[in-house]
């Protein structure tokens, strides 16, 4: 081969876009390595989570759905390309951005600025629904100055989800979308590996997930979205977000396997996909014999539940007796094992 | 050779350079030489001169490498484009550092 031919074609693939090969690249996408420009990322990125909701057949024309919104990066975007695609494709969806507000002071209260200003940018209906209402006068901070800076996470993540499915509830809503991405899912997929939790392993890949105690199904359109591009996009996209991380949050485990998630990207950028895909094809035989679970309703709140009092319930009797309540669901949590507490309820986080 | 350039954080990064959202500098190659710098000299220099926070491995880890989890854009492209720590930085260049490693 003459250097000639070589010369005059490799200028144009590593100077100009990869598909459109017109205009300058602006980033390396880390799902295919194609160096791509703004405008063909803004569409292969929109794109790309068009066919997720649509092989999923995520939503119905007429549905109203709850946008579980944070005002952090990944639920703002979600906002802002799930109203582009509701006008591009015409879903005939209605979308209202659902927020929770914990009462953390320095995060939450900032992070709900956001959100409310979210609103107006998007026009989408907000409503908030807060610990203190829900939840005996109770604010994160409250319970924090109670119990410590221990198993507070426990709390929030129970206090979350019923929160999440209440304000939807009193919408009228009966779905939930929320900001999870694909980095977050590669995430489960190695803790429940390495927990052994084969249980969830089964399922914490799936797009829609409905939990036997909650009337509300969540769905996560943003589960093959990598943070990386979702960042790119809030950034290119100049959307407003919020950054912060929650006081009261180092969560350990999951910033280990995180840490490892980010490295193993850094090598190889496809391993995020090729982990959700791995746990997508987990099949795990099925135990013969399993009753099915029960539901009926809290005694206290009359909130669904499989259990004779729900889970949001027995935490806060502990509060309100004024001690920190470990034993939550009966004899299946032993007060010592934080831990096993821990990995119990953190799938129930938001 | 002093090159000029501006150095922004977002993303959380910021509470680790006193809040700061963007600074301007003028920076020196790390070998005194007459080469312009490069993006682990100004890694380097961040994590000497500027950074007051104690917890250096929110950005950097082994050393000056930049912890994955945290995008830099040069110019507004990727610096996976150019070259990342060993692009030669121009004068007037805007470098940005973002992290990933928050809450969404």
């Amino acid at each position: 081969m003459s250097g000639r031919s070589t010369e005059s074609i490799r200028p144009l693939s590593s100077a100009t876009c990869e598909l459109c090969h017109i205009r300058k690249p602006s980033l390396r996408r880390p799902k295919t390595g194609q160096k791509i420009c703004q405008p063909c990322f803004f569409h292969v990125f929109e794109t790309e989570i068009h066919n997720t909701i649509t092989s999923a057949n995520l939503f119905f024309r007429g549905e109203r759905v709850a946008i579980g919104a944070s005002g952090g990066k990944d639920s703002t975007v979600l906002a802002h390309v799930l109203k582009v695609l509701n006008e591009r494709y015409d879903y005939g969806v209605g979308f209202v951005l659902l927020s929770i507000d914990e009462g953390i002071k320095g995060y939450r209260d900032d992070s709900l600025k956001t959100v409310k200003r979210n609103k107006d940018q998007y026009a989408m209906p907000l409503e908030i629904v807060s610990y203190k209402e829900l939840y005996d006068d109770w604010s994160m901070d409250d319970i924090v100055a109670q119990i410590g800076n221990r198993n507070n996470c426990t709390y929030c993540g129970v206090f979350r989800r019923q929160a999440l499915d209440r304000g939807a509830q009193k919408l009228g809503i009966k779905h939930v979308v929320t900001g999870h991405n694909a980095d977050d899912m590669a995430e489960t997929v190695l803790m429940n590996l390495l927990r052994g939790d084969t249980a969830r392993l089964d399922r914490c890949t799936e797009i829609v997930t409905q939990s036997t105690d909650s009337p509300v199904k969540r769905s996560k359109p943003l589960k093959y979205a990598y943070e990386k591009e979702i960042v790119l996009y809030a950034h290119y996209k100049k959307l407003d977000y919020f950054s912060t991380e929650c006081v009261y949050s180092p969560e350990a485990f999951r910033g280990t396997a995180r840490a490892l998630i980010k490295n193993l990207e850094t090598v190889r950028p496809s391993a995020i996909i090729d982990i959700i895909r791995s746990g997508e094809t987990f099949t795990l035989e099925r135990k013969r014999g399993t009753v099915a679970t029960k539901l009926g309703t809290c005694e206290r709140c009359g909130y669904i539940s499989s259990n004779r009092i729900c889970k949001a319930c027995v935490l806060l009797e502990g509060l309100n007796a004024g001690r920190a309540a470990v034993q939550v669901n009966g004899s299946e949590y032993e007060p010592h094992e934080g831990a096993a507490l821990h990995k119990r309820l953190e799938h129930l986080s938001f | 050779m002093a090159v000029p350039l501006t150095v922004e954080f977002s993303g959380g990064l910021e509470a680790l350079f006193n809040n700061e959202r963007s600074i301007n500098l003028s920076l020196e190659s790390r070998d005194g030489s007459e080469n312009s710098p490069t993006i682990t000299d100004l890694v380097v220099y961040l994590c000497e001169k500027v950074m007051m926070d104690k917890r250096r491995e929110l950005f950097v880890i082994d050393g000056y490498h930049v912890r994955p989890g945290v995008l830099v854009l040069i110019n507004d492209a990727d610096w996976e484009l150019v070259g990342e720590e060993n692009y030669v930085i121009q004068p007037g260049d805007e470098i940005l550092f973002a992290s990933t490693l928050h809450g969404g």
